[in-house]
Parts: C-alpha cells; structure tokens; sequence
C-alpha cells in the first residue's frame, strides 16, 4: 500500500467544504500527472454528520480507501474528528488540525462529553500542527473559505505548483468567488504553523 | 483526452457517448448524481420521474420505439421498480436497455444492504460490474451494445464506492443512435400467458448465448501474478485485493451474470488456492461451488457491511491490527440549522405523539433530543404504517398518532397509501413536510416544484391539490417556523374524525438565503437549557468563568437566523439584535 504513493485523509464535519477542498486537491495532482483516487461520502452522511474523504494519489492507484496507518497527511476541519480518523495516520504521517470546536448534538444533549484536553491530545501526534483557520476567514469576511486556507496550508506540505492549484481552484469554484478563494488559499499557505 | 469523474459522472458520460436518447431516475443516494449530470447533455431527454417504477417504465416505453434508454436508482429503488423489470427480462429490448442499481454496503445512507446482483439472476438479464470510474463510463456504452446484440436489459450494478469515488477517466466521442419509427411486434412486448410462455423459452435460450459471451467478454481478464493464489473477484473488490495480495493471479470478473464458466475452470486449474473476494453475498462463490470448484470465501470475509483492504487483509491475518479503543462522542447527522421540520418534531415531542416515519432528511427528526419518530420501514410507508396502528390500536390510540411524509416521498409513493385510507374510512392525520424540494439527495426537483429536471417550467402539481381530490376533508397549510400555529393545527387534525392532512410548508434551509444570526444575552439567560430541546447544532452550552451554571450561546458560523429558538426562551435572551 505504501510504495511512492501520496495517501491524504481530508476530515471534518458535513457542511464544511470537505468534497470541495478534496477535489480542488485531487484535480491539482491530477494536473502534475498522477493516477488520482478519491472515495466520498454523500447524502445522510453528509448532514453536519462526521466526514471523511481519502484522497490517494501516485503512479498507479487502485483502492480509493486509504488504510489505517497508511496516511501520509490527516487534514481535519475540526478537533474531535482529527482525533477519530487519527488512526489513519501513518507513523512519519503530517496532522494539520483546524483550531476548531463544533460540538455535537450527542453532547449538547448530554448524553456524551467533548474531550476537555482535546489539544493536548492532538499534540501527542510527533508532526502535528494546529492552524487557526476561522480567525483568517473572518479577516476576508467569509467563513465559507476555510476549506481553501485549510488546503493551503496543506500545500505546502505537497510539491505541486502554484499554477496547477490555481487552476484547480479555477475549475471547482463559481467565477464570482475565484480570486476570494484564490486569497484564502495564499493566505493559507503562509499561515504561521 | 483524460479527466477526473466520479462514477457517477462516468456513468453520465457513458451514456451520452453510447448514443442514449431518454434517461430517467428517481434520485436516491448513492445514485443521484448520474441523472444530474446526464442533464448537462441536450442529445439526451432526461426526466426525475416520481419514483423508480415509472422511470424504469417511461424508460421501457422509450425502448419499445428503438431509443437507447438508461434508468437510474438507488439499491432499494429496485424494489420498487421490480415488477417492470422483470418484465421487461422476458420482453426484451428494442433499443439498448441499461437499468443502473447503485446499491450500498455499509448502509451510509440507506435502510438495508440488499445485494442487487441477485435481483439479475431472478429476472434473468445480464448484469455488467465496474471497478472503477473508467470501467463505469466503458461498461456503459458496452452496455448498450450487448443490450441490443443479445436482446436483455442489463444490470449496470454499482455500489457506494464506485459511484462516489473520483477516477481518471479516458473520454470518447459520442456515437448517435437512430432511434427509428415504432413498429409494432406483441409476441415482444404484449405478454399475455399465451405470448410470455414463449418468451420464457427464449429468455432461456438468451442466458445459454450470454454465458458464452460472458467467457469471451474480454473484461472478464486473468491477470497472472504467482500462482499459489488466485483472486477471483469483481467490482470494488477488485481494487481492494490487488492492494491486499500484490503476489496473486487474479481473475476479474466484469461481466458476473452469467459467469464465464470455461474460463473460471481454466484459471481455476492453473493456481493452487482460490479466494474469492466479493463485497456483499456469496454470489459469485455459491456459484463456484456449484461448478465443483474448491474456494474460500465468506467463512473469511465479512457478509455484513462494506469491504475495505483492511478488513479483507484481516480477514486472512493471523493476528489482527489493534487499536486503541478512543472514547469519544459520535457525530450522528442532524437536521440543519435553520430546518424547517424542525418545528413540527418539536411539537411531535411536546405532545408526545406517536409518529409513522418516512425516507428523507426528515428521517432525522427520530434523533435525540427530537426523538419524534417511531417507525421508518421504506418510501411511503408512514401513510399506510398509520392506518395500520389505528386498525389495531382502535380510535381512541389513533389520537395519539400521526404520520410523517416529506413532499418528494409523499409524490413517490404516499398518495396510493393515502387513497386507501380514504377509501377504507380510516381515521389518518398526515403531516406533510413540505421543504419545495427533494432535499436529502441534493434538491432534486419533483412535481411540487413545477421544475423539470433540466431547470425549465413544468406543470406544477401541489400537494394540497391531490389531497383534496383524494377525498381528504380537513386540509390545512402550516408554516412549521410557528410554533404555536404548528401546535394548535396537529391538535386539530388529531381530534378530526376521518382523515386529515396538514401540509407544513416551508423552503429547505439550505436554499435560503441565511438572516443575521442570533446571539443569546447571557445577563437573560438563565441556563434553562429549553432552547436545546429543538436540536439545533448551532446551539451549545458554556461555561462563563464567573458562574457555576453553564449558559446557551449560539455558534455565528452556523446560525442561519431562523428564530425557532427565540419562541421557545421563557426569558426572552434570544436576539438578532446588539
């Protein structure tokens, strides 16, 4: 499974642009010449219910699903659903949290408790890096982006060029919100770590 | 040229490039967006058709005339699209015939994990499974092809994770069919006893020639690795195991009914060990063991649920992989901030009510705190699922319950089910959700919309409408942001002897633009916590550092300023002002 192959979790919760920004990202390797595999998750899932996207990619992929353990980079737009798909991460593998709590209805409720040391916990992780990208979105005065600084930040992880990003960003996004989407992805990536 | 589709989208693909005419489909998960993206091509008439059996039948119609015709569904829309489809295995085609089951192992959005291949082998049609994106755009105009060569309808059957996976895809160009002019042939298409019975004889004949084009399918392929183990495999499976046993020659199966049995026998005789990896039942393997071939299958590999590489490299492990067992709160889905059911359930729980329950976003309203359903069985069920309680549980009971429907389920199928009670002098109180759109599947539009699939004017037909033509005698329309116009009006209908309809109207919140959002003064609030019995996510409790009892704030980011909350607040701290 491992071999020269790029395995990238993109988790979250439903509502958050997760598809978006794990197309953006698929199309942009796509534009470097890899073989692409993604795998989604639609309808109920989707429904402010617990997200998770694997996008792979390589010289020749066949399983869309990533393994746990297998993930070269876990993204996740939010604490509690870094920490579940932590498993996926592989040993060597990169943890790029969102400093975002949503908390769910299973605990508003009270019937569960949202971990109270949660980023300490994500800091256990040896390559962990917790990114405030609300703080950001609000300074561009859209919180619908943090999709896209969440994905620049992550690009800087990965050796693709700038040009095919935009280009990606280009296709998956409505003209009248390319060049807000294309700032919050330049100002991902030069968000402190 | 290459591009990035989901299979879905390939599928979409294939059947414009396969020359098809007339596409039709009831949106269902995970099968809905090949008809949204067979929309995009103005080659191809499209239809969201208001339930899977009359898509599979307009498709039929269409074929009848010589159109190349593709219906689209999700697993258990086969159920209900079955009595056309196996007739039509006995008819036969005119034009290419594709139906498209996307069934869904792992149930992430659905009531049960039906293996649809079995459906083929009962109705006796040929059934095509692809691996991937590309495979799923190929074996679509292949299968118009082999529909029309060999006269069966075939069975284009995906699951979850090729409709929702993204794959490189090779495109084509299309290739125009010529649908011709209708020519009549009743021994074909008029199946009386006296027509069937010989159509039997050659539905028989048919499956002979499709087995032995099923050993010359050149997709059904032996990839030769080692040959201590042979793989024999097919779908979504297919990528999993060349993942888990990198070592093995694989047989993949592409065309699984009929199975090419020369050339299993011919693999089968070349390697030391067969595993059959197949997602789902023991399809494939009862038929293996059938021919005498020695296999292990399912005594491994997990019927229940999807497969993943992990699982099926468990399943051959001597040990295991363990991890840590995290406790953590799970994140079920819920109902938006902003939902308009919202307010119905919350009155459904306030009034302790029973309620029959249906298929959609709704289906939600069963969750904590809401808890306001008791029953979802399948698409209109909750009308008949009433009539059934008041028959057995007597009048009096019948006070106490209503049923639930959304707008799109309700055109699917609640409308037989509420005829029936009509005419059988039930006492039924229907509610139902009207959020002008089909939304759980990504606002399809249906016949309340009066918008056809491809964004034109259609003829609207309203719910209300057919309610009275029914026979129903207490009609009444709600707005369910109004809490206290949606109490008074289900306490009506409950006490209403006969039946009785309430329709809750209100657009889906996601197709609203959202209002400022509110915030809760916390020198009012006295943390009460009644505004978390609404289950709105956008509510949470906090801790202020000066007090001992947490207070109710409200997440800006996900407020879409509704106001439902603000008339449950004894104390007035909700405001959308500063």
């Amino acid at each position: 499974m491992k071999n020269n192959n790029k395995n990238i979790v993109i988790c979250g919760v439903g509502g958050q642009g997760i598809i978006l920004a794990s197309n953006v990202l698929c199309y942009t390797a796509f534009l470097e010449g890899y073989d692409v595999k993604k795998s989604e998750v639609h309808g109920m899932a989707q429904r402010g219910g617990s997200v998770i996207t694997h996008v792979r990619f390589g010289k020749k992929i066949y399983s869309p699903l990533i393994e746990k353990g297998g993930a070269d980079f876990i993204l996740a737009f939010e604490k509690l659903e870094a920490l579940r798909y932590a498993d996926y991460l592989d040993k060597n593998g990169v943890i790029i949290v969102n400093n975002r709590e949503i908390v769910p209805v299973s605990v508003l409720v009270g019937s569960e408790k949202y971990p109270v040391d949660i980023n300490k916990k994500l800091k256990r992780y040896r390559k962990a890096y917790l990114v405030d990208a609300e703080d950001t979105a609000r300074s561009l005065k859209n919180f619908r982006v943090v999709n896209i600084i969440l994905l620049g930040f992550l690009a800087r992880f990965l050796k693709f060029k700038r040009q095919s990003w935009y280009e990606s960003i280009k296709k998956y996004v409505k003209q009248k919100f390319v060049d807000l989407n294309i700032e919050a992805f330049n100002q991902g990536i030069s968000l402190n770590r | 040229m290459k591009t990035l589709l989901l299979g879905n989208e390939a599928v979409a693909r294939g059947a414009w490039e396969g020359g098809c005419n007339v596409a039709t489909a009831y949106p269902g998960t995970p099968s809905t967006e090949i008809l949204e993206n067979i929309n995009r091509y103005s080659e191809i008439y499209t239809e969201w058709s208001v339930n899977e059996k009359v898509a599979l039948e307009v498709a039929a119609g269409a074929c009848f005339v010589g159109a190349r015709v593709l219906v689209a569904m999700k697993h258990v829309g086969l159920n209900v699209a079955a009595d056309p489809m196996f007739s039509m295995g006995y008819s036969g085609v005119t034009g290419g015939f594709i139906i498209v089951s996307a069934d869904d192992p792992g149930m992430w959005s659905s009531q049960n994990e039906q293996d649809n291949r079995y459906y083929a082998r009962h109705a006796k049609i040929a059934v095509l499974e692809p691996s991937d994106s590309n495979e799923a755009k190929l074996f679509t105009v292949l299968g118009f092809e082999i529909s029309e060569k060999l006269d069966t309808p075939i069975l284009l059957r995906l699951t979850t994770r090729i409709c929702h996976s993204l794959g490189v895809v090779e495109l084509g160009k299309r290739k125009e069919h010529n649908v011709g002019a209708y020519v009549r042939d009743t021994k074909k298409r008029l199946l009386l006893p006296i027509h069937a019975r010989l159509r039997h004889i050659i539905v028989e004949k048919r499956l002979q020639k499709l087995k032995s084009y099923s050993d010359r399918f050149k997709y059904n392929r032996i990839e030769w690795g080692g040959k201590k183990l042979g793989i024999i495999t097919s779908g979504i499976a297919y990528q999993y195991a060349r993942e888990v046993f990198p070592e093995a020659s694989f047989l993949k199966l592409s065309l699984t009914f009929p199975l090419p049995e020369k050339l299993i026998k011919r693999f089968s005789r070349a390697v030391k060990k067969i595993i059959v990896v197949e997602e789902g039942e023991p399809i494939i393997e009862n038929e293996l063991k059938a021919m005498g071939i020695k296999v292990i299958g399912k005594e491994k590999i997990p019927i229940c649920g999807e497969l993943t590489p992990e699982i099926i490299r468990d399943s051959f492990a001597e040990k295991k992989r363990s991890y840590p067992k995290k406790k953590m709160p799970l994140r079920p889905p819920v109902l938006c901030p902003g939902c308009p059911h919202r307010g119905v359930f919350y009155i459904i729980n306030k009034l302790k009510l029973t309620a029959t329950g249906d298929i959609g976003c709704y289906t939600l309203g069963a969750l904590p705190p809401l808890n306001a359903m008791d029953t979802c069985i399948c698409m209109g069920a909750s009308v008949t699922n009433a009539q059934g309680l008041e028959r057995a549980g007597g009048r009096e009971f019948s006070k106490k319950v209503v049923a639930v429907i959304g707008d799109s389920t309700f055109f699917h199928s609640g409308i037989t089910g509420l005829v029936n009670a009509v005419y059988n002098k039930a006492n039924l109180n229907l509610l139902i959700l009207d959020n002008s759109t089909t939304a759980m599947t990504g606002h399809q539009p249906h016949p309340g919309t009066g918008k056809l699939a491809k964004g034109s004017a259609g003829k609207r037909v309203l719910p209300e409408e057919i309610v009275r033509g029914c026979g129903v005698e207490m009609v009444r329309i709600g707005d369910p942001n109004n809490l206290k116009e949606t109490e008074t009006l289900i306490k009506e209908a409950v006490n209403f002897d006969g039946v009785s309809v309430i329709v809750f109207r209100r657009p889906c919140a996601l197709l609203v633009k959202p209002s400022q959002p509110y915030w809760i003064d916390p020198e009012k609030c006295i943390g009460c916590q009644l505004c978390l019995k609404i289950g709105c996510p956008a509510i949470g409790l906090k801790f202020p550092d000066d007090r001992e009892k947490p207070l109710a704030v409200i997440d800006e980011v996900l407020c879409v300023g509704c106001g439902l909350c603000v008339q449950v607040c004894p104390r007035d701290a909700i405001t959308n002002k500063r």
